[in-house]
């Protein structure tokens, strides 16, 4: 498309100098959400990343209310926020990560990271913005993503997916048990003791992890 | 709202989690860039569905049922995955994935596994589990 074509086709509607409230709300909370991004890839304490994740999902589920998609903000808040980064920090800690700064958090070849992060980024923000710069969302009417619209489509024509995926998440919760699990019944019936391991050994294995 | 605007935080959110997990050298820390990337994904898949149900009368909101099951899956691969890196954990010692080098290839990493000797140790252990 010839510039002039473009410029016709964003004539209709607002540019870029002149954001609407809904636009300033998104770039504020979306400054936050990539500079708590920022902060969780590279700083030194472990535990920081994690409550700084938190940030950065939370941030993540208002820009979702900011584009009417009510139901996806909860369950993000819900599952994210809510259960994944407590299992990240139960991870932290049972992997007995160190509390304060930590001088090897970043591996050696974080300047080739680096490397390759800016230039995906500037090759994926100019393609983005070449292509959608004179694309319009509008916001205005009932919400798109209000619980009764989300499960209306989700239980009509994605019932089957639907299904599928709790037989995911129950293949995925025995899984990470077996996983969880298997060392430590191989310790006890590997151990000296293999006949008077009372099912208080586990337990303490467990505590003791 | 410019469709912009949620398309740039997405591909950045991306690069960031992509920096997160190429540099990082704690397992836990490389989930949580995993979980970024996840999330620009879900950014992207939520803005093009409410710009879709407004251009097109008739949608199936399939951008948002994506972004639930991209969830659901998420939440399932941060489970597998730290069930897996405590496993490690418990077998090497370790969550450093630069130590973890059993399978790498390539000159001057067979040596290492050899002459370390808690590296040998936690292979016989591992061995004999």
């Amino acid at each position: 498309m010839t510039p002039a074509a473009a410029v016709s086709l964003a004539a209709g509607h607002p540019g870029f100098l002149s954001p609407t409230g809904v636009e300033i709300a998104f770039l504020l909370v979306g400054l936050v959400t990539f500079g708590a991004a920022l902060v969780t890839v590279t700083t030194r304490q472990l535990v920081h990343a994690a409550l700084w994740l938190v940030v950065a999902l939370g941030g993540l589920a208002v820009e979702y209310l900011l584009l009417t998609a009510e139901f996806i903000a909860w369950v993000q808040v819900l599952i994210y926020v809510g259960s994944v980064v407590v299992l990240l920090l139960f991870g932290l800690m049972l992997t007995k990560a160190p509390i304060g700064r930590s001088p090897d958090a970043d591996s050696g070849n974080r300047w080739a990271a680096l490397t390759v992060a800016v230039a995906a980024a500037v090759a994926l923000v100019w393609v983005v913005v070449d292509a959608f710069r004179t694309t319009w969302i509008d916001l205005n009417g009932p919400a798109a993503g209000s619980t009764h619209v989300t499960g209306e489509s989700l239980f009509r024509t994605w019932v089957l997916p639907f299904e599928a995926l709790s037989v995911l998440l129950l293949a995925a919760l025995v899984g990470a048990i077996v996983l969880s699990r298997k060392a430590t019944a191989d310790t006890a019936s590997g151990g000296t003791a293999p006949v008077e391991a009372p099912p208080t050994a586990p337990g303490e294995k467990e505590g003791a992890r | 709202m410019h469709l912009a605007y949620p398309a740039v935080l997405s591909a950045l959110l991306f690069c960031t989690g992509l920096y997160g997990v190429l540099a990082r050298r704690n397992a836990i820390l490389v989930l949580m860039s995993v979980e970024l990337m996840l999330n620009a994904v879900n950014l992207n898949l939520v803005a093009f569905d409410v710009w879709l149900s407004r251009a097109a009368k008739e949608t199936l909101h399939s951008g948002q049922a994506l972004t639930l099951f991209t969830i659901a899956i998420a939440a399932a691969e941060i489970g597998i995955g730290l069930a897996i890196v405590l496993a490690v954990h418990r077998n090497r010692g370790t969550a450093d994935i630069d130590k973890l080098r059993d399978t790498a290839e390539g000159p001057g990493t067979g040596g290492s596994g050899i002459e370390d000797p808690g590296s040998s140790a936690a292979e016989k252990a591992e061995a004999t589990a």
